[in-house]
């Protein structure tokens, strides 16, 4: 068992430096560098700025130091933000875009269970119809589009209740997070119900729940203690990479609901050809992304008696 | 089945927990509400280059003079001042303070231009402070920054000494990098300074309180301000940073915030259904397209420069494409706001509209093609930014080459500092450029097309023209420097080494009960500073 | 894993004449095929075909197919043919205009006994008395003339369409003249059909309250030189049908029915191309590394384990930016390669797992034991039963590829312009999308409707080509 984390932890490591050396290779293939401003500037001052950052070292010695800060957990200074960390940027954003994801997945997880058990006991009627109606727009819409909808169509809810149900945008209060991890979550909802149905249809017909209701008990047990905790297994399996995409995958709704998460700061940063929060970004997500799949499987092998780890599928 | 019922009126009640939390009341009155499109970088004056950071700084902190109303230079730290062609002397007033009470000394001054020019600092900014004496030199690491020319003769006299002749070195004292520092907090900060809303102090009508990076901003007045009397709002407060168009549009319908500073084009039939009250106003920025004079490329041959510029249709690009009333079409290099000797500059200096003349953009093509010898001409690489609206006048331009001059046009579609990289590399043969002036003197446009000017892209040069430059800037005396500037101007829209497309207008709303708002085209925009409610807004 | 030793062969002659060894007698009416024996995909298909929903959605995606590839054969309409005076059109069939002359060469109005910039007065600046026009409006230009105030230093027009209700709802300011003696304003800014209210305001330093306001109706007309485009023998004054746009125009007048259609080339292009690269790419390393087993297979499974650990979107955007695309390149290629760079694995590791599983199973045991050779066992046998899977992933992944083009095109790193994308066309639409809805809408549902008929093709699918479902009655 010991062995089996230390091995996962290693490679996990192994991982980030993959993570971290591509994204250093692919930053620094693309022509231009961060400190270029709009207002071009004269040679000297240049080579002031590239002092200060470092920048007239040849690229191996770069890497070199690069890699030794990471190492170090420091993972620089911003180039726009000039007298900010990326750590510091880190750790104030990332909670936010970390929330936000959250939040989304728990609405796409209790949405899609209630609304899939729903569209499960009413199949072929109207409640089911409705509903995977809803499903296939929340499947096949882009997010993008409910994000920039959601909010128009909020505006226009404020102003004809004529007060504010809830805000428009910005960030602080639960209010704020609401309507935004609502359209975060829709898509996975949409999913996660379309999951559940299926799940839930197929083991309806099940020995197990048929011999549940020749003992008699009562129709609310046998959904809740039989059916619906077996359909929910596959939801639960397919939970890890639904978060890891819903944390990454805010930028659009980050944008438009003015929230300060994490995803705008890596779009501005490519934009702007921030080296270090650039690296600081990828090398960070990529890790919390490595760590918590480990994280998931130790979990699962200690809860799930027939997963025993240490052995290699 | 009873369960189903509970399970729907779980769906309900859910729906209904997710619709309600109903939220306070509107932001109170006296404070005004404002959306960023992007948080300023950081707030350190020496090294701020940006709108937002000169925005902000604009309002807590004051530099020797301020921008009035029309632009021109009133009083600020400084009360009074003597100019010449060798230097200047600026008597500070008593009453100025810092937010902490201590009084702004012309050290504080000192202390702040010798950091601007400090190699060290590596500040982008350093060259505006070229004018003082020895500055260049100090920022090149020639001379240490005890050079500089700039002495506090005592607390309240700062005597400045030029390193030659500047008309317009009044103007730049109200410019952010000539902002005060005070050298005691500067030094405890260290590299953190002015990163927090906690790391600065500040002289201006308002103070910083408060800075959630990425999420919002809020300045309170300024009690030790010399003239806080004259302030009205109570705050400042900015709870929203998004660069979405829409987003912005959304929370000034919404009345969260008062002040819209720009629509977009595509907002204003909404703002029109809304019944808004729009205004216009000319940031004072020229869009030009820049050509690549460099060895090599087509786009050296006069004619087919000509060509282009005969071909172009200003009236009909604004209208259709710009889309923005009150935009200008752009007739020369010096903008249509910017004053000469007495009056606007333009009006000294009159150019003719631009009138589009197929026939002669054709013959002129010919013409080229007989020079550069060759039976068709090569296709044109258009460089241009990643914005909506860049691609949508690349887009333009591609149809207008292609069905008037048979030219095709690559578009070359980059990310800024990509689009920066090749800029500077030449890898282009036309770039859409802008330019935002530094200064409100003809001299900011007229340097551009200088050989020794790093923001020549194109590497335009013309020896006449450098001289003309020069020649303006060895004196302070108005009608020979306008002259100069002028003549300059003629020869590089002969030479065709720049096409001015527009002049760029914003249109922009406000609360109704807003009032004393001050847009600049040069120095903080918008400014606040002299603002104040009216009667009971929304 | 070793091979299973070959098991000596039998040697056919060897058996017993017992009478229990003999040949039992043929029954054969018991065992002929009643109906006509299925291979493994006629079944399939035959299934699919009785599953009404991903029928109509292999309809759908043949549809999209053919409007792509044969739509522009019928609307011959160059998707970047710009028409400026009719941008943003909503959806219209023949619309007629008039055919109008350019306006004559504009005076403007000043009256040299008034004062041009006189003192700001005391009181508020009044509202002009009149105003008219200088002469007849068309969409081309609209002249406007007015009654001089006194104190007015300039005047400034306001333009809406709707009629104001009072103070500030004016509408749009499009011009200022600087001076209380210039009398009039040509307006050619981005007319078009329509009733507008011109309303003319006094200013000096400060804004007057209120302006008086003009109705103007300007009816649909086309310039004589745009007319002659058209056809050559247009004269002033007559009637001339304009070119239909059914799905209206987009931001630079261009029609949105052949910009979509060139946008489906795109977004269909990527969408499909790009999975079957990269489930080609991954079915062959996987396959390869399932068959191979040891340490290929370890090496191999080691790297895409590394490259399914980057974070999807933060290298999409990185590649994308990274490759990049020279001028008048549609960044098609970077993004295609993106995309198979950092999709291959998931196919990869499917097809990696179908091998190690069906390897062991009894069938290719026994074709094993025949004497099949390796290429024999995996193109006849391998393959082909890997094949099911591997379809239904690959058209689960075609939705995943159009949503990941329309999201980079509407973060703006998506295709360049002017090359159309649904997803850049959703990009710029979505901003207009209150005023111009259909801008907006039309390559929305096109997004929506192809996802969503790939979703339901790939259900269909599954339940069709699932062995445990093959039909038994």
């Amino acid at each position: 068992m010991a062995s089996y984390i230390l091995k996962r932890v290693l490679w996990g490591l192994l991982t980030v430096y993959f993570i971290a050396t591509a994204t250093f290779v692919a930053m620094h293939s693309v022509p231009g560098d961060p400190i270029m401003g709009a207002k071009a500037m004269s040679p000297e001052i240049r080579a002031n700025l590239e002092r200060r950052y470092g920048l007239d070292q040849p690229l191996g010695v770069q890497y070199g130091i690069f890699l030794a800060n990471m190492a170090r957990g420091d993972f620089g200074i911003s180039y726009t933000q000039q007298n900010r960390s990326v750590n510091d940027i880190i750790r104030e954003h990332f909670p936010v875009s970390a929330l936000l994801g959250i939040l989304a997945v728990v609405v796409a997880t209790a949405g899609g269970i209630l609304f899939g058990s729903i569209t499960a006991l009413y199949r072929n009627k109207r409640p089911d119809r409705l509903i995977m109606l809803g499903v296939i727009l929340g499947i096949s819409v882009p997010g993008f589009v409910f994000a920039a909808l959601g909010q128009f169509g909020l505006t226009e809810l404020n102003a004809l209740s004529g007060r504010e149900v809830l805000p428009v945008g910005g960030w602080g209060t639960f209010s704020h997070m609401v309507l935004p991890a609502l359209v975060l979550g829709l898509g996975t909802m949409a999913f996660f119900t379309r999951l559940m149905r299926s799940s839930l249809l197929e083991i309806v017909s099940q020995d197990f729940v048929r011999t549940a209701r020749a003992k008699g008990l009562s129709p609310v047990r046998i959904f809740f203690s039989h059916q619906l905790r077996n359909a929910i297994l596959p939801v639960i399996t397919i939970l890890g990479p639904a978060i890891a995409t819903i944390t990454t995958g805010g930028f659009v709704v980050e944008s438009v609901f003015a929230i300060p998460g994490l995803g705008r700061y890596f779009v501005q940063a490519v934009q702007q050809l921030d080296y270090t929060v650039i690296m600081g970004l990828t090398v960070f997500y990529g890790a919390f992304l490595v760590f918590m799949v480990i994280a998931v499987d130790i979990v699962y092998g200690l809860v799930d008696p027939r997963i025993s780890l240490g052995k290699e599928t | 089945m009873k369960m189903r019922d509970r399970l729907l009126r779980v769906a309900a009640f859910t729906l209904g927990l997710l619709l309600a939390g109903a939220q306070g009341a509107f932001a109170a009155k006296n404070v005004l509400t404002y959306a960023l499109s992007t948080e300023p970088p950081q707030l350190n004056s020496t090294k701020a280059t940006d709108t937002e950071s000169f925005f902000i700084l604009g309002h807590i902190m004051e530099g020797l003079t301020r921008n009035g109303r029309d632009g021109e230079t009133l009083p600020g730290v400084a009360e009074k001042w003597e100019i010449s062609d060798r230097g200047a002397t600026f008597h500070l007033r008593a009453n100025a303070r810092w937010s902490d009470g201590k009084p702004v000394t012309a050290r504080d001054f000192v202390f702040a231009w010798r950091t601007a020019v400090d190699p060290k600092n590596a500040s982008e900014y350093a060259f505006i402070l070229y004018p003082v004496r020895n500055a260049e030199k100090i920022n090149k690491g020639q001379l240490p920054v005890t050079e500089l020319g700039v002495t506090a003769v005592d607390e309240r006299t700062l005597k400045v000494v030029f390193e030659k002749p500047c008309g317009y070195f009044l103007g730049l004292t109200s410019f952010g990098t000539f902002m005060p520092v005070r050298e005691d907090v500067y030094k405890a900060k260290g590299e953190r300074y002015a990163a927090e809303a906690a790391d600065l102090v500040s002289n201006g009508p308002f103070k910083l309180t408060s800075w959630v990076h990425g999420a919002s901003l809020r300045m309170d007045r300024n009690p030790h301000y010399w003239n806080s009397a004259q302030i009205s709002l109570e705050a400042i407060d900015i709870p929203y940073i998004t660069p979405d168009n829409s987003a912005r549009f959304n929370f000034f319908k919404a009345g969260k915030v008062d002040i819209l500073a720009g629509l977009g084009k595509d907002d204003l039939p909404k703002a029109q259904s809304e019944r808004m009250k729009m205004r216009n106003f000319s940031d004072g920025t020229l869009l030009f397209l820049e050509f690549n004079f460099r060895e090599g490329r087509v786009t050296r041959n006069k004619k087919l420069r000509q060509a282009i510029a005969a071909v172009f249709n200003p009236q009909e690009y604004i209208s259709r494409v710009v889309g923005i009333p009150g935009t200008k079409p752009g007739r020369g290099l010096i903008p249509a706001w910017l004053r000469g000797k007495k009056d606007l500059f333009r009006k000294e200096y009159p150019i003719a509209d631009r009138r589009p003349d197929l026939a002669r953009a054709r013959a002129l093509v010919a013409e080229a093609r007989k020079e550069l010898g060759v039976a068709q001409l090569p296709p044109l690489v258009w460089l241009t930014g990643d914005t909506p609206t860049a691609a949508k006048e690349a887009e333009y331009f591609q149809s207008v080459f292609k069905n008037a001059l048979g030219i095709d046009l690559r578009i070359d579609k980059q990310i800024f500092k990509q689009r920066l990289a090749k800029m500077s590399t030449g890898d282009f043969d036309i770039v859409a450029a802008g330019w935002g002036p530094d200064y409100a003197d003809p001299m900011t446009f007229a340097e551009l097309f200088t050989s020794w000017n790093e923001n020549n892209r194109g590497k335009y040069v013309s020896a006449e023209y450098d001289r003309l430059i020069r020649a303006a800037q060895a004196t302070s005396d108005a009608g020979a420097r306008m002259d100069a500037m002028a003549q300059a101007e003629r020869l590089a829209l002969e030479d065709v080494a720049l096409l001015p497309t527009y002049e760029r207008a914003v249109v922009f709303v406000m609360n109704d009960s807003l009032d004393g708002v001050i847009r600049h085209a040069v120095g903080p925009d918008p400014d606040f500073t002299r603002a104040r409610f009216v009667s009971n807004g929304r | 894993m070793e091979m299973t030793p070959a098991l000596p062969r039998m040697h056919e002659r060897e058996v017993g004449t017992h009478p229990d060894f003999l040949p039992a007698g043929r029954r054969t009416a018991a065992q002929v095929i009643s109906r006509p024996s299925l291979t493994y995909w006629e079944d399939a298909w035959l299934r699919l075909k009785r599953n009404r929903q991903a029928l109509a959605s292999l309809g759908i995606v043949s549809a999209l197919l053919l409007l792509t590839l044969v739509g522009p054969l019928f609307w011959r309409v160059d998707p970047a043919a710009q028409e400026l005076n009719r941008i943003s059109e909503s959806p219209s069939f023949g619309v007629r205009a008039r055919v109008i002359e350019e306006p004559g060469t504009y005076e403007e109005l000043t009256r040299s006994d008034w004062p041009e910039s006189p003192a700001a007065p005391e009181r508020a600046l009044e509202i002009p008395r009149a105003i008219g026009l200088l002469d007849e409006p068309s969409i081309l230009a609209v002249r406007l003339r007015w009654e001089p105030v006194e104190g007015a230093a300039g005047y400034v027009i306001y333009r809406s369409d709707r009629a104001p209700e009072g103070a500030g709802s004016y509408g749009v300011p499009v011009g200022e003249v600087l001076g209380g003696n210039r009398l009039s304003y040509e307006d050619r800014f981005n007319l078009s059909p329509g009733e507008y209210y011109y309303t003319i305001v006094a200013k000096n330093g400060m804004e007057a309250d209120r302006g008086i306001t003009r109705k103007v109706v300007l009816e649909p007309g086309i310039s004589l030189a745009d007319a002659q485009l058209l056809r050559a023998d247009a004269r002033v004054g007559e009637i001339l049908s304009l070119p239909s746009h059914p799905l209206g125009t987009d931001y630079l007048g261009r029609d949105l029915l052949a910009r979509l259609m060139a946008g489906a080339r795109i977004s269909l292009f990527i969408g499909i191309l790009a999975p079957l690269l990269w489930t080609f790419t991954g079915v062959l390393l996987g396959g390869f590394a399932g068959y191979a087993g040891g340490r290929v297979d370890g090496v191999l499974m080691r790297v895409t384990d590394l490259v399914m650990a980057l974070p999807f979107l933060l290298f999409m955007i990185l590649f994308k930016v990274v490759l990049g695309g020279g001028p008048g390149e549609s960044g098609i290629v970077p993004m295609l390669l993106s995309m198979v760079v950092l999709s291959w694995t998931g196919p990869a590791r499917l097809a990696r797992g179908q091998v190690l599983q069906l390897r062991e199973s009894e069938f290719i045991q026994a074709s094993r034991l025949l004497g099949a050779s390796p290429a024999w066992l995996l193109f006849r046998h391998l393959l082909p039963n890997t094949l099911g899977v591997i379809l239904v992933s690959l058209t689960f992944s075609i939705p995943s590829a159009i949503f990941t083009e329309a999201f980079l095109s509407f973060i703006g790193m998506g295709v360049v312009p002017p090359t159309p994308s649904w997803g850049s066309m959703c990009n710029d639409g979505i901003q207009r999308f209150l005023t111009y809805p259909h801008e907006f809408l039309f390559p929305a549902v096109f997004i929506s409707v192809t996802v969503l008929a790939f979703n339901l093709l790939g259900d269909g699918l599954r339940d069709a080509l699932d062995p445990k479902m093959r039909s038994v009655s």
